[in-house]
């Protein structure tokens, strides 16, 4: 039994022995504390779950309904296409090529950033002089705003802009490419903006899971004569396992939604020519830009569904127990 | 912090930290370089003008010139965003830890049926994405006649920051020991006044945790002011820079100046609040 419930049981037995200190009947009875109890959680607990329903859970039921619908807005929706919506995102190229580069953020985010953030994590959990300095400055990315992120680089990255000068003046010209404008490269610059973008979310993640090592299992190996290298790979690494998957799983469904960034750094007109839409934008553009309110849910409940479903499975068979019960509703 | 890094070598007594190989200097040196150049980059393009900018992008400000931040300082948008984005921000802080806090403190110091289905079911929303459904929460919103209010951005901010608050805070008024609360039910304390005068003050820090983190949410949030801010005057300071930077394409110097002081109080707060940013990170995981 978890501290938790032992800690629950006692309150219930406080509660109890108090009740029995009190006359029976009067505002002390046992009926009234219970009532009162009620009350109390009815009481606190209502505004949250009422905000919280309305604002995150309701409009998924209304996305999968106003998404049968073809749909301009006005009114009620009348017109009932049935799957039509789905299928016509499925249809689309610029959909299709969405949800590809959805699976290269996602799958470029775990690959790039996992190995640097733990790299950069063995790095700064040294002890050395000046380590918290290099920490706040590591972590700096991380809290700008995506939309300030997007329009730094865009500047940077532009034709004739400081990357293509400093390319130059190194004799590296000829590397000098069309990087937010030619259509196989940009998803590449947008993976390289969202990995410097984020890559300092892993750093503060794994830095908490080593500061979780206990220091008597690395210095014992290093009195055994183990190398740094060699207790990294054989203890610290093996005992960040919990948190390098919470990681994965939190990069994951950011990775899906992804929108701020994409929509800023790439302009309109190369969004319209597909090679650089997410799914999130693809259903802002259509759904609320262009008015087609009945397809924009569609694509709001596609992406709903596939991150759920890659939630799931990710929970399924990587978390288990590393959130203690907070996906699981259990508190083990 | 930085005197850190100059002061003298290792003393006899501060033998725990110590100056370390010139090696992880240098990688931490050239890490660091990668994630603030830009940063510098950006904020001193902001003292140079646009002809300048293009004659020779990667350059530094010679001379250095105050008026394009000047020129963004003083236009009233800025003023009006930066305002905007505050009110909405403390809104959404307030909000998020008054709603947070009650729940948490039910979820964790109550025996009730059905406890653990409550518990799950705010944590169902750390499960999906919670731009899934932007597009049916702006017709909400717009039925509910909120479009361009305050109310529109900081009532969905509350709702997708309650999860992670509550994990966050649940765990901390767990670990509250039993014995306080029994001794002020015994002292003819009520439950809520044990939460009042007791819980409450000895949550602060995690309190400031869960604010933090609202606000910086707030503070950076774009998709959503974008959907139901239409009016100008009430768009945020992520709104303002977007349609600076594409209003005024060929003000490089503008833009670049506008972007720093945007996110001037971002770092600030961040620099901070760092402590609170980090620990409330690593606390979602751990709780």
């Amino acid at each position: 039994m978890s501290t938790a419930e032992q800690s629950l049981d006692l309150a219930d037995r406080a509660n109890a022995r108090s009740a029995r200190l009190r006359p029976a009947g009067g505002p002390f009875s046992r009926a009234a504390r219970t009532r009162r109890k009620w009350y109390e959680i009815i009481g606190l607990t209502t505004p949250a779950v009422i905000v919280y329903s309305v604002f995150v859970l309701v409009p998924i039921g209304f996305a999968v309904y106003y998404s049968l619908y073809r749909w301009r807005g006005v009114g009620s929706p009348t017109e009932f296409v049935g799957w039509r919506n789905y299928q016509l995102a499925f249809e689309d190229p610029i959909f299709r090529d969405a949800l590809w580069n959805n699976l290269i953020i996602v799958v470029g985010s775990l690959l790039v950033q996992g190995p640097i953030a733990l790299g950069v994590a063995l790095l700064l959990n040294r002890r050395f002089r000046g380590r918290a300095f290099f920490r706040l400055l590591v972590f700096v990315p991380y809290v700008l705003a995506e939309v300030t992120v997007g329009i730094m680089w865009r500047l940077i990255l532009m034709r004739d802009g400081s990357v293509d000068t400093l390319l130059q003046a190194l004799g590296l010209g000829s590397l000098v490419q069309g990087w937010l404008s030619d259509l196989p490269l940009i998803i590449w610059t947008l993976l390289f903006i969202l990995t410097w973008k984020y890559v300092g979310f892993a750093i503060i993640l794994f830095l908490a899971g080593l500061s979780n090592v206990p220091g008597e299992l690395t210095e014992a190996a290093a009195i055994d004569g183990a190398s740094w290298w060699q207790i990294q790979r054989h203890i610290t690494i093996p005992l960040l396992g919990p948190t390098i998957r919470i990681w994965m799983f939190l990069s994951m469904i950011g990775s899906l939604q992804v929108f701020d960034v994409i929509w800023v750094v790439a302009a309109p007109s190369v969004r319209s020519l597909g090679a650089a839409n997410t799914m999130a934008t693809y259903m802002v553009d259509n759904g609320f830009f262009a008015r087609l309110w009945g397809y924009g849910n569609a694509v709001a409940v596609i992406l709903f569904l596939i991150s759920f479903v890659a939630a799931l499975l990710f929970q399924r068979f990587f978390l288990r127990r590393d959130i203690q019960g907070a996906l699981t509703g259990r508190v083990s | 912090m930085s005197t850190a890094a100059t002061a003298r070598p290792e003393t006899p007594s501060r033998r725990s930290i110590r100056w370390s190989s010139p090696l992880t200097y240098a990688l931490a040196l050239a890490i660091a370089a990668v994630s603030i150049t830009p940063v510098i980059y950006v904020i001193l393009g902001g003292f140079r003008t646009t002809p300048q900018l293009n004659a020779d992008p990667a350059g530094l400000p010679d001379p250095w010139v105050w008026d394009t931040y000047g020129r963004v300082l003083t236009q009233g948008k800025f003023w009006t965003q930066a305002i905007n984005s505050t009110v909405i921000a403390l809104g959404t802080t307030i909000g998020v830890v008054v709603l947070g806090v009650c729940a948490a403190f039910v979820l964790a110091r109550y025996t009730f049926r059905g406890r653990e289905v409550l518990y799950t079911y705010f944590t169902l929303g750390l499960l999906f994405p919670a731009g899934a459904a932007i597009l049916p929460l702006y017709l909400m919103l717009r039925d509910m006649d909120l479009i361009n209010s305050y109310y529109a951005v900081m009532l969905p901010q509350i709702a997708f920051q309650l999860p992670v608050t509550i994990v966050i805070l649940r765990p901390f008024l767990l670990a509250v020991p039993m014995e306080l609360e029994d001794a002020a039910l015994i002292d003819g304390s009520s439950k809520l006044g044990f939460f009042w005068r007791i819980l409450l003050p000895l949550s602060g820090p995690a309190l400031v945790t869960v604010g933090v983190l609202g606000f910086v949410a707030s503070w950076n949030a774009f998709l959503l002011p974008l959907l139901v801010l239409n009016d100008v005057s009430l768009h945020t300071l992520p709104l303002g820079v977007q349609n600076f930077s594409t209003q005024y394409t060929s003000d490089t110097a503008g833009i670049l100046a506008f972007t720093s002081l945007a996110m001037l109080p971002a770092l600030l707060f961040f620099t901070l609040a760092e402590r609170q940013i980090v620990g409330g990170i690593q606390g979602a995981i751990k709780g």
